[in-house]
């Protein structure tokens, strides 16, 4: 079969719960074409290479909503403009190029401190045992809505600063945005709609806590980013309002829909090979290196769009300048080139150098703290459910199929153990 | 061409206990390599890391042990502080300075460079005057920085020289350096980008001088006080060190009847050396700062390469041809030059080789931000590529080196401004 509309399956909700047969068939032409004129990166030497590449554009982002009058002349010739040219100039730094790029991740890098992510541990483990020993009373939970979608969201609120009050209207945007980072969403016309609302409203919350941080700063990013952070009083060292909306949007979705997928498929993952699962229980030391390989296996950012900026000579076919390009990051680390036996799941895997967390200038900002929620998560949830059992495999999905994971993941449980 | 080797090695013997010989072993161990394996070395150190020495050593921060790592099953018999004496390629034997005579099936010739001595002896034997190349001259050189010496006297312009010269303003001590052609680092950089690394180093208090060379010192009491230049200029200083490049160590290799020169050991494409007549010597290897092989991003030109990576490449490739049998094929050196240096708070790299370069284009960047990537070209080729600070799209430009695409390769990339092709 040509390979020239399997990632159009690939796309298809239909083949959500196992893409990877197509991956293994997309990889037999490492660059390849399709009928959209969009090239299909699949192989993992490929993928490696196009990262570092200057002829690869991170600012792929669709053209802005359609224009469409509302016959408010002030509204439709100034503000939506204005407002669309704003939203242009100042998208966050992953849909960004340096130097600009640069310059904004140097400033949440900064913030986003080891020190801060490692303090978040004990945050992380506190919450994560609360929301397991609400199981107590319950035969059957959804692993989704009861403990993946909240523990993060929590985690990440409490980083930025935002206020406890407001974290379940946050969790709410989070879920409506990160369709802005699903490339098979974001250009749906309804979807850009809401995303603006959406995006208004974000954004009028987050100047107003902005102001406040910057009168009265706490320890968290927010004002860190707000006010310069420590001693930095030179004006370019710190983000415009604008810059730094788009940021912690950016922080907020990328930091939250991408470990509830992580969390989740861990646990599918380890349920279906319940020697695993028991394995974690009984030597959570492995935790860490468990978690490389579910990264590799079942990584939560399936794939990532480019834009090819000039022509790019590769693997005996030339990307033409314009083209888009999809890096397939889950089907470079399933690459049997790269990885020995690459669809088994073996946390003992040596050399594991997968691309879960991309690679080249865009490596995953928060990939310090998703191995903490992750480790802290799964240990606690291994340790703890009793004898859990999936009751549909495979489970639902989301519709996204580069954020991929269970929309709802249901166990049945004997109860829990104590903390 | 000798006689086809016949069976598997069961000893293999490698001169040369630095960088080179340790990667060149572990290779061989971890192919499956499981007969003798003997690493003789001139100094009583085991193998230890020599890019630290300029830089953190000489600082006096941590890391003044750079041992390198050995694997616990390398399995390897150390002869150090011995160094090689002679070659016998007939009865493949070396014999060392202390007379022990070792037999080899294979043997693999990574003895390196030395610190090119101060001409003048007198001059050179002064106690406050140093070269740098091993771990005893760094501790030297770090403990009189450390106390403090009125002036040190830089003289070279290369990259050891400069980094050392960072390093002592590191340490906020006066410097000046001495610098006999018209800009630093011109070797490896050309005179454009070297005169900006130039600038940098000036703009950090390095007292600078081009065109500048020695005519004699002056030490009253066998103690530096000055240096006189050919120019009339006299320099007050203490501290004097000579980082004027390398000399290969191939005495140990005269008679033997190598194609072995100042400009090192020759040998094929797969690392095999050659006779004097050009016989491939099939038992007999090189790898490292010794080694000159016909380099295949040079138009074949018989190159040495005096760099960290190219030692451990080639070390690599060398020890697997080394127990390539008859049936299996040798396979090339192909490595692209690559190198780094951190000076004056910046991190240069380069892929590729500059020198014979007739054109420049800063292709990312640029030299006022002091964040920039530059090509050179030569003939229309694209041949090497330099940043500084910036090395995130190197490997792009390294694969466009390797596939010898056009200067400059492309254009209207990322964070690329109009590309100016100027003079290197």
């Amino acid at each position: 079969m040509s390979c020239t509309t399997l990632f159009e399956q690939v796309l298809d909700p239909d083949h959500r719960a196992d893409p990877y047969p197509l991956f293994a068939q997309l990889r037999r032409q490492p660059v390849c074409r399709q009928a959209d004129g969009t090239y299909v990166v699949s192989t993992h030497a490929e993928i490696a290479r196009l990262v570092a590449d200057p002829r690869i554009s991170s600012e792929d982002l669709p053209d802005p909503q359609k224009f469409r009058w509302t016959g408010h002349p002030v509204t439709d010739l100034l503000v939506r403009p204005i407002r669309a040219e704003i939203r242009r100039r100042h998208q966050p730094f992953i849909f960004r190029d340096p130097p600009d790029h640069d310059r904004l991740r140097g400033l949440v890098m900064r913030a986003f401190s080891p020190e801060r992510v490692r303090g978040m541990r004990e945050e992380t483990r506190q919450l994560t045992d609360e929301l397991i020993d609400a199981f107590a009373e319950k035969s059957r939970i959804d692993l989704v809505d009861d403990f993946s979608y909240p523990l993060p969201v929590t985690v990440i609120c409490k980083l930025l600063g935002v206020p406890p009050e407001d974290e379940p209207q946050f969790q709410g945007w989070a879920t409506q945005l990160s369709t802005a980072l699903e490339p098979n969403q974001r250009s749906d016309e309804a979807t850009q709609a809401k995303n603006e609302q959406c995006f208004t409203e974000i954004s009028a919350f987050l100047r107003d806590l902005i102001a406040k941080k910057r009168k009265a700063p706490g320890d968290d990013i927010l004002s860190d980013l707000a006010t310069g952070g420590d001693g930095a009083e030179d004006e370019p060292e710190r983000m415009n309002d604008f810059d730094l909306i788009a940021t912690a949007v950016l922080l907020l979705v990328a930091g939250h829909e991408t470990t509830v997928n992580l969390i989740t498929n861990s646990v599918l993952t380890l349920l279906r090979r319940p020697e695993h699962w028991e394995r974690l229980a009984r030597a959570p030391e492995i935790a860490p290196r468990l978690i490389e390989e579910m990264l590799r296996f079942e990584p939560p950012v399936q794939y990532r769009t480019r834009l090819a900026v000039a022509d790019i000579p590769i693997q005996g076919v030339t990307i033409p300048k314009g083209a888009p390009v999809v890096l397939l990051l889950a089907s470079g680390n399933r690459d049997p080139a790269r990885f020995t036996d690459p669809d088994r799941f073996d946390p003992d895997r040596p050399d594991n150098r997968h691309l879960g967390f991309g690679g080249g200038l865009h490596y995953c900002v928060g990939a310090p703290l998703a191995r903490i929620e992750a480790e802290v998560a799964l240990v606690a949830l291994a340790r703890r459910l009793r004898n859990p059992r999936l009751v549909a495999d495979p489970p639902p999905y989301r519709p996204g199929a580069s954020l991929r994971g269970p929309r709802h993941l249901c166990l049945d449980l004997d109860g829990v153990t104590g903390a | 061409m000798s006689a086809p080797l016949r069976g598997a090695p069961e000893t293999i013997l490698i001169v040369g206990a630095s960088l080179a010989g340790l990667a060149a072993a572990h290779a061989l161990r971890a192919q499956g390599y499981a007969g003798a394996l003997t690493l003789v070395g001139d100094e009583p150190h085991l193998p230890y890391d020599r890019p630290p020495l300029s830089k953190q050593v000489l600082r006096g921060q941590f890391c003044d042990d750079t041992t390198l790592p050995r694997h616990p099953d390398l399995r390897a018999a150390f002869r150090l502080g011995t160094p090689a004496q002679s070659l016998d390629l007939d009865a493949r034997a070396v014999t060392l300075a202390d007379g022990a005579r070792l037999r080899y099936d294979r043997l693999l010739i990574a003895t390196g460079t030395r610190a090119r001595p101060w001409p003048n002896p007198d001059e050179a034997g002064l106690a406050d005057v140093f070269t740098l190349r091993s771990r005893d001259d760094a501790a030297r050189l770090s403990a009189r920085l450390r106390a403090g010496p009125r002036r040190v006297i830089l003289v070279g312009g290369g990259f050891i020289g400069f980094e050392v010269a960072s390093t002592c303003r590191d340490l906020d001590i006066p410097v000046t350096v001495l610098v006999r052609e018209g800009a630093p680092l011109s070797a490896a950089l050309g005179p454009r980008l070297g005169g900006w690394v130039g600038g940098i180093a000036r703009e950090q208090g390095v007292d600078l001088r081009l065109g500048a060379e020695i005519e004699r010192m002056e030490a009253p009491g066998g103690r530096l006080a000055a240096v006189l230049l050919k120019d009339g200029a006299r320099i007050e200083a203490d501290v004097l060190v000579a980082a004027i490049g390398t000399v290969r160590n191939v005495a140990w290799l005269d008679g033997a009847g190598l194609a072995a020169d100042d400009g090192g050991v020759t040998c094929d494409g797969y690392g095999r050396v050659l006779r004097a007549n050009g016989d491939i010597v099939a038992e007999v290897f090189a790898a490292g700062d010794v080694a000159r092989w016909p380099n295949p991003h040079q138009d074949e030109r018989l190159v040495a390469v005096e760099h960290w990576g190219n030692a451990q490449a080639q070390a690599r490739t060398a020890a697997r041809n080394m127990l390539a049998g008859p049936a299996a094929g040798l396979i090339r050196h192909d490595h692209l030059p690559d190198f780094w240096s951190q000076q004056f708070g910046r991190t240069i790299k380069l892929v590729g080789l500059a020198d014979g370069a007739d054109s420049l284009a800063i292709v990312h960047g640029s030299l006022a931000e002091g964040r920039f990537v530059a090509l050179y070209g030569r003939e229309g080729r694209t041949v090497a590529a330099a940043s500084v600070d910036s090395a995130r799209w190197l490997p792009a430009y390294a694969a466009a080196i390797r596939e010898r695409a056009p200067f400059p390769p492309f254009e209207g990339a990322v964070d690329q401004p109009r590309i100016r092709i100027e003079e290197p």
